[in-house]
């Protein structure tokens, strides 16, 4: 029997403000507990929030990004429950009329891209932590990240299987960096997914949803998905039902564990908060917060699918982190020029930014997203290919030394270095025919079984030959001159 | 010294026939007497208030003295004042040391004014007697047998019994006007917005506003000047160019429109109080000024209006108080549940857990529709009476309360009762609009009966006006309870 999944995730992603989202103190992450806590932080009686515009400035970026009704008018929204790291007794929150309402994020799910549509999005407060350590039988409130300013983004179910979502979270996770409003940190908490679970029977109604938390990193989301999946199904299909609860993932155990059943859900109470006005944003405003903004991923894509005629999977690879795709914007401007065109060659461009710089990075500790290459030393060295100075090959390994030494030295070196390594080390491409001649001359003369294989009709024989030529030539011969004087020896 | 008003105390104190100093002395040595017998203060604090006094006198030295330097002010105890107990009338905070000043204590500490001390009140201003003190009833100067109103009676008191020259209060439904009419003194809510609400224990938070006690209009005008102001701390202070609520009280009222609203009279005025109602108006005719009768036909819905919407807001105000951080944590307890259930069961009196129940009931899922979204509709509508009747007249005139000061437990028992006794005031309120309260006679009982006068928006420099030629021309506002 076949089964359908639907999924749907919530995001809890850490504003990038200095301050908090309802009071002056600082949001830096691993103060000393409860240094960065204010009189507003700790609710002390009497003290009131007042709204950080900042916060409202990077919910008005995520609307546009995602092409989101911003609403002209939303209202904060008291969430009532207990809880010792809940200072007020309430979160400040969003709940009937959201700043961020609707909006979608197109994603690549393997080479197909998939649209998911976002519910809403809206402003709220972190709580502060408990600490269970070191208290002997009791425990800590640390209250620094309490008032945190947080975006919760809500998708629709629109995902059907772990993959797509963690593609969608990945998006999301590039998104939000891309447009400066998250530090994108998982290990520290500034992006956080819980995901909504349910299976069910083709054509058959949405099932009933499990809510997965504790999802700190793109491998445990997929794991605790694909797990949840498995649990419910095979509980279905045992004859159980699947309870609607809160399930939490334990990565040591690859398990989902209930945490709290809809039964014990708690009635938070939600009512406008009388403390805060209701939060206006006006056109001139979302128009001033557009302007400043970076050229978005979706916009960035369909340039260079329609500009410089790229595959919308090399685009969507380009578009998947500002740093990338900037490394490729740079290119564009301080790379070669393409012969036929009045700007930069962009498919070599992308090529480099996929297949050395994009990889490099991820060979990298991809947490720390750090480049060792300037745009303008890489395109000098993709210059030196194009005017034929340096094979491809010999440049690939130029690159890595830059990478690598670069990054040792932390200091990275301008294009001009470029041609001093050439030079210094003989890197030059050899182009003269009779020289490159001589060498062919000489392979042909030694490797006469592969010279007969290739006359028979053994088309690998060919790419020895031309294999034995480079390594004669340490990787500096011009290839397409090797390859067209190999062939007219060869017919000759 | 005992019946100066703020003018004439200031006059004396820059002619230096008397010094901050001996001013503080002598309202503390009487606030330490006949103060004690009212239960009128909840802290008192000779060194800090004395210390104050002398940092007065050298400004007034210094012939650096603002209009308000050296007087002595009595601070409701629900405005935190750095290093003052700060109580709120509950003994959830009956141990906690504010560590901030509110935003009106910053106001007058910087005009050079003197904390008198800190004044009982109904725990967490829920109340209309001061009955609900953890601190024990406050006695009315003119009767101590009777409540002075609540629940800002302790400043109320202390103003009418001359313990201090003036108080501050707070009026969430009634809490400044109520308790002045009963206690034969002015007190004055402005309009909702004016004075900063930051500092200030939150009760109900779309309704709080802080506001002066005093013996005079002039005074509450004086007052008002040093505690309005725009206060980025409150997203809910309104940023208006500042006025002097002084400009306009020499104003005649000739040609005055002042509404009469049909409901206040119709039923429920003790025939005392009507009477001396009746006698303010016929004052107000031979000042010129026109009486129009005017309609608030919802207004007959603002008492339970008031009671889905105040406790819904204390519901969530007041669930800071869990004994985690501050406040009165329980000495025994299994587990945190347990913590919060005793801490607050403890912490609590009666009246305060009635209103949070109240609010957690209209707040729940399937009731809020029915109860906090259909009262926030007729809260409009209550407003929208206001503003209609305010196309007709320029202030409109009433009683503050049904009745005059009440026997201490009359009507405890009687939470319906007792809410009844703000049914004039709560409106006010709800529509955000500014009212006061002045003193217009006596009942057989002689006990005092208040005027009430409500301003449309903004309107508070035109009410210390008509409030002002009324004290021109009666003496009520001189009188004072026998005794003090």
């Amino acid at each position: 029997m076949k089964w359908e999944v639907v999924i749907g995730l919530e995001t809890h992603a850490q504003l990038s403000t200095r301050s908090k989202i309802f009071s002056g103190s600082s949001t830096a992450f691993g103060a000393s507990p409860n240094s960065q806590a204010s009189a507003v932080d700790i609710a002390l009686p009497g003290v009131l929030p007042v709204l950080n515009k900042g916060a409202v400035e990077r919910a008005i970026r995520f609307g546009l990004a995602v092409g989101a009704k911003i609403a002209p008018r939303s209202i904060f929204a008291r969430k009532n429950y207990f809880y010792p790291d809940l200072p007020k007794g309430y979160q400040i929150s969003q709940y009937e009329l959201p700043v961020v309402q609707g909006g979608s994020l197109s994603v690549m799910v393997g080479d197909k891209e998939k649209t998911v549509r976002l519910t809403r999005a809206h402003l709220e407060e972190d709580a502060g932590k408990s600490l269970h350590e070191d208290f002997q039988g009791m425990s800590g409130i640390d209250l620094n990240r309490a008032g945190t300013p947080l975006l919760e983004i809500v998708t629709e179910p629109d995902m059907a299987s772990a993959e797509e979502a963690v593609a969608y979270a990945k998006a999301l996770h590039a998104l939000v960096q891309w447009i400066g409003i998250c530090d994108g940190n998982m290990q520290e908490g500034s992006f956080r997914c819980d995901a909504n679970v349910s299976v069910r029977r083709p054509g058959e109604p949405l099932g009933t949803r499990c809510e997965i938390k504790n999802l700190n990193s793109f491998n445990f989301m997929e794991k605790a998905i694909q797990y949840e999946v498995r649990r419910q199904i095979e509980l279905i299909e045992d004859g159980g039902k699947v309870v609607q609860e809160t399930r939490l993932y334990d990565p040591d155990k690859d398990e989902t564990r209930s945490m709290r059943s809809k039964e014990d859900a708690m009635d938070y109470r939600y009512f406008p908060d009388p403390d805060l006005l209701p939060l206006a944003i006006t056109p001139a405003w979302i128009e001033q917060v557009r302007v400043n903004m970076y050229e978005l991923p979706r916009e960035r894509k369909k340039r260079y699918m329609d500009e410089f005629g790229l595959s919308a999977y090399d685009a969507s690879i380009l578009i998947s982190d500002l740093d990338i795709s900037n490394c490729f914007e740079g290119l564009l401007t301080k790379g070669p020029l393409d012969v036929n065109r009045n700007y930069a060659n962009p498919k070599l461009s992308a090529n480099w930014v996929i297949g050395q710089v994009a990889r490099k990075r991820n060979d990298d500790d991809s947490s720390k997203a750090e480049f060792w290459i300037l745009s303008a030393t890489l395109g000098q060295l993709l210059k030196r290919i194009v005017d034929g100075t340096i094979s491809e090959k010999i440049a690939k390994e130029l690159f890595d030394v830059f990478w690598n030494e670069d990054k040792a030295s932390g200091l990275c070196r301008g294009p001009e270095a470029v041609d001093q390594i050439i030079a210094a080390n003989g890197l030059t491409q050899i182009s003269d025919s009779g020289e490159i001649e001589k060498i062919v001359d000489t392979v042909l003369a030694a490797n006469a079984q592969q010279v007969a294989d290739y006359k028979s009709g053994k088309e690998k024989a060919f790419n020895s030959l031309v294999g034995q030529v480079m390594k004669a030539t340490k990787g500096k011969a011009n290839p397409a001159q090797v390859n067209d004087l190999l062939k007219k020896k060869l017919a000759g | 010294m005992l019946n100066y008003t703020i003018r004439q105390l200031t006059a004396e104190l820059a002619a230096k026939r008397v010094s901050s100093v001996e001013v503080a002395e002598f309202f503390l040595k009487r606030i330490n007497t006949l103060g004690k017998a009212l239960n009128a203060f909840i802290s008192v604090d000779e060194e800090k208030t004395l210390a104050a006094a002398a940092a007065a006198d050298r400004l007034i030295a210094a012939g650096k003295a603002g209009p308000l330097t050296g007087v002595p002010v009595a601070h409701k105890d629900i405005f935190c004042a750095n290093g003052w107990k700060t109580t709120c009338g509950s003994k959830m905070l009956a141990n906690f040391i504010a560590p901030y000043d509110a935003h009106v204590i910053e106001q007058f500490n910087a005009a050079g004014s003197v904390i008198a001390g800190k004044t009982n009140m109904d725990e967490f201003a829920m109340g209309s007697s001061n009955e609900t003190s953890f601190f024990g009833p406050v006695r009315n100067p003119w009767n101590t047998e009777t409540v002075p109103g609540g629940s800002s009676g302790g400043s109320a008191a202390a103003v009418a019994a001359r313990l201090t020259p003036v108080a501050t209060g707070t009026d969430t439904g009634g809490s400044i006007r109520q308790p002045a009419a009963l206690t034969g003194i002015c007190g004055l809510k402005p309009t909702y917005g004016v004075v900063s609400r930051y500092g200030m224990i939150a009760f109900a938070s779309s309704l709080d506003q802080a506001g002066p006690f005093a013996k005079t209009a002039e005074d509450l005008a004086l007052m008002l000047n040093a505690m309005a102001g725009f206060d980025a701390r409150d997203s809910t202070s309104l940023q208006r160019e500042g006025e002097d609520y002084t400009r306009d009280l020499v104003k005649p009222l000739a040609g005055l429109r002042v509404g009469l609203p049909r409901e206040f009279f119709a039923e429920g005025m003790a025939p005392d109080v009507a009477k001396a109602i009746d006698e303010a108006i016929a004052q107000y005719k031979k000042l010129g000024c026109e009486m129009v009768e005017v309609s608030l036909p919802n207004m007959k819905l603002s008492v339970p209006v008031y009671y889905v919407l105040a406790p819904a807001e204390a519901s969530s105000n007041l669930s800071r108080f869990d004994g985690v951080r501050y406040g009165h944590r329980a000495p025994e307890y299994s587990d945190l549940i347990d913590m919060y259930n005793k801490s607050r069961a403890q912490g609590f009196g009666a009246e305060v857990k009635r209103r949070i129940l109240i609010g957690t009931y209209v707040l729940s899922h399937g009731y809020y529709d029915a109860y906090y979204i259909k009262a926030q509709k007729l809260r409009r509508l209550i407003a929208q009476d206001f503003t209609e009747a305010f196309k007709q007249c320029d202030v409109i005139l009433g009683p503050t309360s049904p009745g005059t000061a009440f026997k201490i437990g009359e009507k405890s028992g009687d939470p319906v009762q007792m809410y009844l006794s703000d049914i004039y005031t709560i409106a006010v309120n709800l529509a955000g609009l500014p009212g006061m309260s002045l003193p217009c006679g006596f009942d057989s009982a002689k006990l005092p009966v208040g005027l009430q006068l409500i301003g449309n928006y903004f309107g508070e420099a035109k009410m210390l006006n008509v409030a002002h030629q009324y004290q021109l021309a009666t003496d009520w506002h001189q009188r004072m309870p026998q005794g003090s």
